[in-house]
């Protein structure tokens, strides 16, 4: 055993060399000085944790959990995970109902969506956000993002599940909240790109939300029972050696990387076999497995925003890569910066000028980019972005499923 | 994924490399596990630098004052002068180991620890300059002292850099025949606008002189530089970390990376400029010194006990450990040259300053394309 394996701390921590570098690239210190920065907060509040836990500072919950302050680290500290697991071990707030309400993405999804018109209708009604604002502390200015009447499982099971049998090679799908209940659309993208390149798409045995907006509203024994769920259910089918694959980032990042560090749910036997749909096509494209054509007609000035949890799971060169690869194609690359929403923070009233004024160099960037759309692989992001500039946003696979010739695609695949 | 270069180290090095190289149509990948030397310059290169640095940065933005093969001298925050040959536009620089001024003003933002005034007017009055000390304070510094992490040369730069009118008044205030103000590096942190507009609004020199880490100048220069590389179609794969490397008959095949686990990234030619101890380009245990990617040959004192000198403030032998390369930079593995990898920057054995850093980039470029 070397010297460094028995001093060695969770998270790094005692490799910090007080640099401030991590505080300098945080979005959140210059728009809230109540905000201690990671490096306070982080490693430093550790320290003094560690002595005693009455020195945990209940402000540590404006952290967005964005892990760029791990992006920048030059001691490779995991800044965010100790802020994150000090609020885990050591707060006493309980979390609010309107923070339980905006963690139980999929609690609410399945209670609403049968009612979904209904409840769109009342939610964009200026008297509903009215009071939201006033009782809940939900900002008045946030759209809610729609409830769909369908849930994507439901459109599955009903129009796609029998398809899929005459497919040898099959992967699972992990679809998120976002796509179960708010945007089907972009799974029936997925399925069909998948379909396209002559693989089959199942889902996986009773899903469960990731956890992400739960580990960020201080609920993460509920958070815990989820990634217990997904664990289980994604192990069974990474067993079977089959590929599982998501469309969002910051579900992906959760369950690759939060389980096991924050949420303590080992998912060393199926970690691997978790990708981004993004990842999976693109390496099957380049080492020539699978083929892609493309339509002679499509055109488009796409803007590429890589949403935080990406840039910190290192995997937008897939999403690019990919878009690099229509012909008619031209791609901006938009310059990292948070776009400010993080999850259920932007929604919060408290939170809300923060949330915008984080934002502004992103939607400084995109209005000079002059992109017909904006590409990103997030869907709290695309919310923020569509409200704040009024530019469409796109997911990468979305994007293949309008500029492919399917046929001709799935043609080339037989 | 495959490049036509692989750079492994997002520094001076790795970011000077990965541009001139970009530029020539050659087509890059950077890997870089955090920030570097750079978010902690003095705003100057010391050493022989190459002239090419010149044009270069300028393309990306990047004004360098002073000659590449000539020394100039700097007033360091230290009070004393230091010969540099190249710095960034915030620095002012002189012809001898003298400053050039009559009477100075030093100006610190109300409640910045991170600027040493004492040291600073301490050494003008050595020089036999007189000068004085003030304080300036502005509304919006005020958050910024309610929260000791956050009065800090980047805090302070996003604040002060939208405001430098309000600056330009309150140094007008203080202003009392001086001919030079010495201000801490807190102004330009996106782009040296507020420099030079808070130049054309004093009427005197002004010397932008550094501050604790991290440097706002070298920050900038560092997000110049990266962007001015993507521009031109480079890929920057950045808080990624380099992590093993399979290496046959003296060639290095792929390389693996923490981020991409599975996935391989290869090229024909790769680039080691992954910094020394600070930036983790070079480890040790107890025992001994080591490159930790590839394992190559290192050169330092094999007992640890002349690692160091007793003496402090000498040279520490240590400092000088680095990968031992042929004449053509192809650093040695058990004493054969690894024939598609180059080593530049300071991850190369000897002394390390940024001109040293620089000089073995430019050749390293030209190696690769002619
Ligand atoms: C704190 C400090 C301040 C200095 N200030 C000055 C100055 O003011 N003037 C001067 O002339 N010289 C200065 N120097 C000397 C310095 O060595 C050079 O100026 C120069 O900046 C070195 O550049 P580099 O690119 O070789 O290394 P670095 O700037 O250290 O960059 C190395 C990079 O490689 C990355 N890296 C390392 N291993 C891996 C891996 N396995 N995978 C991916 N990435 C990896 C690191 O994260 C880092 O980003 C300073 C040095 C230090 C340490
Ligand atoms: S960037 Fe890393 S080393 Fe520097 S203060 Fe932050 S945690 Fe510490
Ligand atoms: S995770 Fe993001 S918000 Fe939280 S401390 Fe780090 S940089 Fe700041």
């Amino acid at each position: 055993m070397t010297l460094q394996e028995i001093t060695g701390s969770a998270h790094n921590f005692e490799e910090c060399m007080k640099c401030t570098v991590c505080t300098a690239y945080c979005p959140v210190v210059p728009v809230n000085p109540r905000y201690p920065g990671p490096k306070q907060a982080g490693p430093d509040g550790e320290r003094l944790r560690l002595k005693d836990p009455e020195f945990f500072d209940e402000a540590l919950k404006y952290c967005l959990n964005c892990k760029r302050c791990e992006v920048v680290c030059p001691s490779g500290v995991n800044v965010a995970d100790i802020i994150q697991e000090a609020r885990i071990r050591y707060s006493k707030s309980k979390p609010k109902l309107r923070d339980r309400i905006l963690a139980s993405t999929d609690f609410m999804g399945s209670m609403v969506r049968p009612i979904a018109p209904m409840v769109n209708g009342v939610l964009s009604l200026g008297l509903t956000k009215s009071i939201m604002d006033g009782v809940l502390a939900v900002d008045k200015h946030r759209t809610f993002p729609k409830y769909s009447f369908e849930s994507f499982e439901g459109w599955f099971k009903r129009n796609a599940e029998a398809s899929q049998k005459q497919y040898k090679e099959k992967v699972a799908y992990f679809h998120g909240c976002y796509v179960g209940y708010n945007f089907p659309q972009l799974g029936k993208d997925f399925v069909k790109v998948m379909n396209a390149l002559g693989i089959g798409v199942e889902l996986l045995d009773k899903e469960k939300c990731c956890g992400v907006a739960m580990i960020s509203n201080g609920m993460s024994e509920a958070a815990r029972k989820n990634a217990l769920n997904n664990s289980a259910a994604i192990a069974k089918v990474a067993a079977s050696g089959m590929r599982v694959l998501a469309t969002s980032s910051t579900c992906t990042f959760t369950m690759r990387d939060e389980y096991p560090e924050l949420l303590k749910v080992d998912n060393s036997a199926w970690r691997n076999s978790l990708l981004l749909a993004t990842r999976f096509i693109y390496e099957a494209v380049s080492s020539g497995r699978k083929k892609l054509v493309f339509r002679d007609s499509y055109k488009a000035r796409i803007a590429y925003h890589t949403p935080c949890h990406l840039e910190k799971l290192g995997w937008g060169i897939f999403s690019t890569g990919l878009i690099k690869m229509i012909p008619g194609v031209e791609l901006i690359h938009l310059d990292s910066n948070c776009c400010g929403i993080a999850g259920t923070y932007g929604f919060k009233k408290e939170n809300y000028e923060a949330s915008q004024a984080i934002g502004k160099a992103l939607f400084d960037d995109i209005a000079s980019a002059a992109a017909d759309f904006v590409a990103c692989d997030c869907e709290t992001c695309k919310w923020q972005i569509e409200m704040s500039t009024g530019n469409k946003v796109l997911h990468p696979v979305s994007i293949l499923a309008e500029a492919l010739d399917l046929d001709l695609t799935a043609e080339a695949n037989k | 994924m495959k490049f036509q270069v692989i750079i492994i180290g997002g520094g001076l090095a790795g970011l000077t490399a990965g541009l001139s190289l970009q530029k020539k149509g050659v087509s890059c990948a950077i890997i870089s596990s955090g920030e570097n030397a750079l978010h902690f310059s003095s705003g100057s290169f010391s050493g022989d630098c190459p002239e090419e640095v010149v044009p270069l940065f300028a393309e990306a933005g990047v004004v360098l004052k002073g000659n590449p093969a000539k020394d100039s001298w700097r007033f360091t925050p230290s009070g004393s002068m230091q010969k540099v040959r190249l710095a960034f536009e915030d620095v002012t620089l002189y012809e001898e180991d003298k400053i050039k001024a009559s009477k100075v003003l030093i100006a610190n933002p109300e409640g910045f620890i991170d600027f040493p005034t004492a040291f600073i007017a301490d050494g003008l009055s050595q020089q036999g300059v007189s000068c004085k000390v003030k304080s300036f304070s502005l509304p919006c510094l005020k958050t910024l002292r309610e929260s000791p992490s956050e009065m800090r040369s980047v805090g302070i730069a996003k604040k002060l850099d939208c405001r430098i009118n309000e600056v330009a008044g309150a140094i007008h205030k203080l202003l009392d025949g001086e001919d030079l103000v010495v201000l801490p590096q807190v102004f330009g942190l996106t782009s040296p606008e507020p420099v030079r507009a808070l130049r054309d609004a004093v009427p005197a020199e002004i010397s932008f002189i550094g501050t604790m880490p991290p440097s706002v100048p070298g920050i900038r220069v560092q997000m110049q530089l990266k962007k001015a590389f993507e521009k031109a179609g480079g890929t920057f794969l950045m808080g990624d970390t380099a992590v093993s490397a399979e290496i046959s008959d003296g060639t290095v095949r792929f390389i693996r990376t923490r981020n991409l686990d599975s996935h391989i990234l290869t090229a024909d030619n790769y680039i080691l400029a992954s910094g020394t101890f600070f930036s983790k380009g070079l480890s040790s245990t107890m025992q001994k010194i080591y490159e930790p990617l590839f394992g190559l040959d290192v050169d330092c004192p094999t007992e640890r006990t002349q690692w160091y000198s007793e003496d402090v403030f000498a040279p520490q032998p240590y400092m000088a450990a680095g990968v031992v390369t042929d004449a053509d930079l192809h650093p040695l593995k058990d004493g054969q040259p690894v024939t598609n990898l180059f080593a530049a920057g300071s991850i190369l054995a000897g002394e390390k300053n940024a001109g040293m850093a620089l000089t073995s980039t430019f050749k390293v470029v030209k190696k690769i394309a002619l």
